[in-house]
């Protein structure tokens, strides 16, 4: 087994350490926000969070390509390590969107397209895994993963489309407004900080996750290897 | 030998796009005589909709106001639980005997496969609605012999039949078959199962076709989109 | 008419084929045996383009795997262990089937040609569901021939069939391949290889670990041989 690369020691670092300014300024920096109360400052960790779920899916989407034409493991790897964490990160989107939506708009769960978009792609990449559950043959499963991951990368756009589509023309007009409109708020310039330091601590964390994750990923193709050489021997 | 060969193979490929066609056409006529002869697939697509059809009447209690708001989701529900039927049973006899290999032996270029497995499936598909939309004008005395309702039941199927011949490619090689094929397609072909309840919502509403213009794009976006990545990847699925 | 170096062959982490060696002259009929499991039938697989190489070189009739994999399936003809045929349909729709799919031309005629040849024109009207499990496998061998390749792979065709229709179909497979055809063909059944192949090629251990002309060796040496490779 190879040690830990160095740049991953110095990657853990740098990611705990933005993590911890991250809480500060959501909590200590970043004003409170006049309307809602703190239960604003869910958002910052909330957006992010659903950055992170796009990311992830679409680096899966991407990887699974590169596996396609390339036919290395390495790349599938990568592909199922990231549908992992975006499912992770999806499920934070939604749960913490859910826990600002009841102060904010007065319910837990409402049909807006953004909440329903992010819920249908975590069943995506839920029935992701569970295709390649179902598959013995590795390459078998890392081709399927692979068409999988694309096919269901591309129709999120669309689903989001066609939900928000479904708002606008559907004949019979329930409320005139957006959903999502309610409980908009102006940010200040620290909260704008604050978000985008966020964003950028949320990609580290994913970053880090992948790379363990891939890491981890290799270590248990390593052991197959060495059981195969066992029993052939 | 050789001469013989030569004799029986067409010399070189005067034409590739005709003996392209020829395969597609080969395994559609395959899929239909078969079918034709067992009516497996279609018989127990056709029995599952209109159940699916008399549970929803009791489940919403289909009065003349409801019917109308409900009736769209409720065909389209129906289209697509017989259409996962229809998916796997067709994938299912290429798996049997070990036809699939068959079909793979031939010296076609593979998306032609791909196109007579999705046209034939997208037949099967069409052929249940015709049935079961005079059927369901006749429980529920609605009048659902709409030039445009026909449309987006045609591009719904086409987007259906595409994405579901690519999937259940998969999900036959798959230890849990049968089950997979659903969780696998729903999710994907949610979008066009919107678009297509509420273009047939607003149809049977009599909203004018200038006003959801937008749900026919969609859908052909949609089928668009789902041929490309089909044809794309559909090597991939059934190579080893 | 096959030329095969260095051919490895794993599923995911295991390994079925390594390194592997083979060659087949035209016209030969060679019979590769081995115990289940040594990867007879990965290797015909790879050689019908069902199955991609993990590394090595493989040419068929000239042609590269699986870069002009087209090409090559037009002179190839498999009879596998599991027929491929369609059980709702007659033996004369599955060849009619499979003609438009190879894009015969004189297709019916050729069709009544090889139902002769396999001798099931009575019942060219039956459905294949119908059909014995050896009557398949004569039916599975008038798809094989009917574009009349100038390659023949028989993947355990034997398997399932009692011992009066193995020695029918080994009766067949001789007939058919006695028209200047090259037949690679494997088999788990020494015996039955024997009795067809002029050559006999041994996989044992992911390679070809001997090969011997037929008529250099008697019966019961083979046996030895095949005993010493697999055990010993």
């Amino acid at each position: 087994m190879q040690p830990m690369p160095k740049t991953l020691k110095i990657l853990n670092g740098v990611t705990a350490v933005l993590l911890l300014v991250a809480l500060c300024l959501v909590f200590l920096y970043a004003p409170r926000e006049a309307i809602m109360g703190d239960v604003q400052r869910v958002f910052y960790f909330h957006v992010s969070a659903g950055w992170v779920g796009g990311l992830a899916f679409l680096v899966t989407a991407v990887a699974g390509v590169i596996y396609l034409i390339r036919r290395q493991s390495r790349w599938d790897l990568l592909a199922v390590a990231s549908v992992e964490i975006g499912i992770v990160f999806t499920f934070i989107n939604i749960a913490s969107g859910s826990i600002w939506a009841r102060p904010a708009w007065n319910t837990w769960w409402t049909w807006d397209p953004r909440l329903v978009t992010a819920t249908i792609m975590e069943l995506l990449y839920v029935a992701y895994l569970m295709l390649r559950q179902g598959i013995d043959d590795p390459d078998r499963r890392a081709r399927f993963g692979s068409v999988y991951g694309l096919a269901a990368f591309l129709s999120v756009p669309i689903t989001f489309l066609s939900i928000r589509f479904f708002r606008t023309i559907h004949p019979v007009v329930i409320g005139s407004n957006d959903p999502s409109a309610q409980g908009a708020f102006d940010m200040t310039p620290r909260m704008l900080q604050a978000f985008l330091f966020s964003l950028l601590t949320f990609t580290f964390v994913y970053v880090t996750l992948v790379w363990h994750r891939v890491r981890l990923g290799r270590l248990a193709e390593q052991v197959e290897q060495r059981k195969m050489e066992m029993l052939t021997a | 030998m050789a001469e013989r060969a030569g004799a029986v193979l067409r010399a070189g490929s005067p034409s590739a796009l005709s003996g392209y066609l020829k395969a597609v056409g080969a395994v559609i006529w395959k899929d239909l005589t078969s079918e034709l002869r067992s009516r497996e697939l279609l018989g127990s697509m056709l029995v599952f909709a209109l159940l699916v059809i008399l549970i929803f009447n009791f489940a919403l209690e289909l009065d003349i106001r409801t019917r109308q708001s409900v009736t769209s989701g409720v065909l389209w529900v129906t289209f697509a639980f017989a259409g996962t039927l229809g998916l796997n049973r067709s994938m299912a006899v290429e798996r049997e005997r070990g036809c699939l290999d068959g079909l793979l032996l031939a010296p076609v270029d593979r998306s032609a496969l791909f196109f007579g497995k999705a046209l034939g499936n997208l037949l099967f598909m069409l052929i249940v609605a015709a049935i079961i939309l005079p059927v369901y004008s006749l429980l529920y005395n609605a009048n659902l012999f709409l030039p445009a309702l026909a449309g987006v039941i045609v591009l719904g199927s086409i987007g259906y039949a595409t994405v579901g011949t690519l999937f259940s490619a998969m999900a036959v090689q798959a230890r849990t078959r049968d089950i997979l094929l659903p969780i696998l397609l729903f999710p994907v072909v949610l979008p066009l199962l919107i678009a297509a309840v509420r273009a047939t919502d607003s149809i049977l509403l009599a909203i004018p076709l200038a006003e959801i213009r937008g749900w026919f794009n969609l859908l052909i976006v949609y089928d668009l989109l789902f041929i490309a990545v089909a044809i794309m990847t559909f090597d991939f699925v059934v190579e080893e | 008419m096959i030329e095969v170096r260095g051919l490895a062959k794993a599923y995911g982490m295991r390994p079925v084929l390594r390194g592997l060696d083979f060659r087949v002259e035209p016209g030969e009929f060679v019979a590769v045996v081995g115990p289940n499991g040594a990867g007879k039938t990965t290797l015909l697989r790879i050689l019908s383009c069902l199955a991609r190489p993990t590394i090595g070189e493989v040419r068929v009739a000239g042609r590269r795997l699986p870069g002009q994999a087209t090409a090559v399936r037009r002179i190839l003809g498999v009879v596998s262990h599991q027929p491929l045929l369609y059980g709702e349909l007659t033996a004369q729709e599955n060849l009619r089937f499979y003609g438009r799919m190879y894009g015969l031309t004189n297709l019916e005629a050729r069709i009544e040609e090889v139902l002769d040849v396999v001798g099931l024109a009575a019942r060219r009207h039956d459905l294949v569901r119908k059909y014995s499990r050896g009557m398949q496998q004569r039916l599975a061998i008038g798809r094989g021939i009917l574009h009349n390749p100038e390659l023949l792979l028989f993947d355990e065709p034997h398997t399932g069939l009692d011992p009066e229709a193995a020695d029918v179909l080994d009766g067949l497979l001789t007939k058919v391949s006695s028209e200047g055809r090259t037949v690679v063909m494997t088999s788990h059944d020494l015996g039955r290889a024997a009795g067809l192949g002029s050559r006999v090629d041994i996989l044992y251990g992911g390679v070809i670990a001997r090969s011997v002309q037929r008529a250099e060796i008697p019966a019961d040496e083979l046996a030895k041989l095949y005993r010493q490779v697999t055990h010993g």
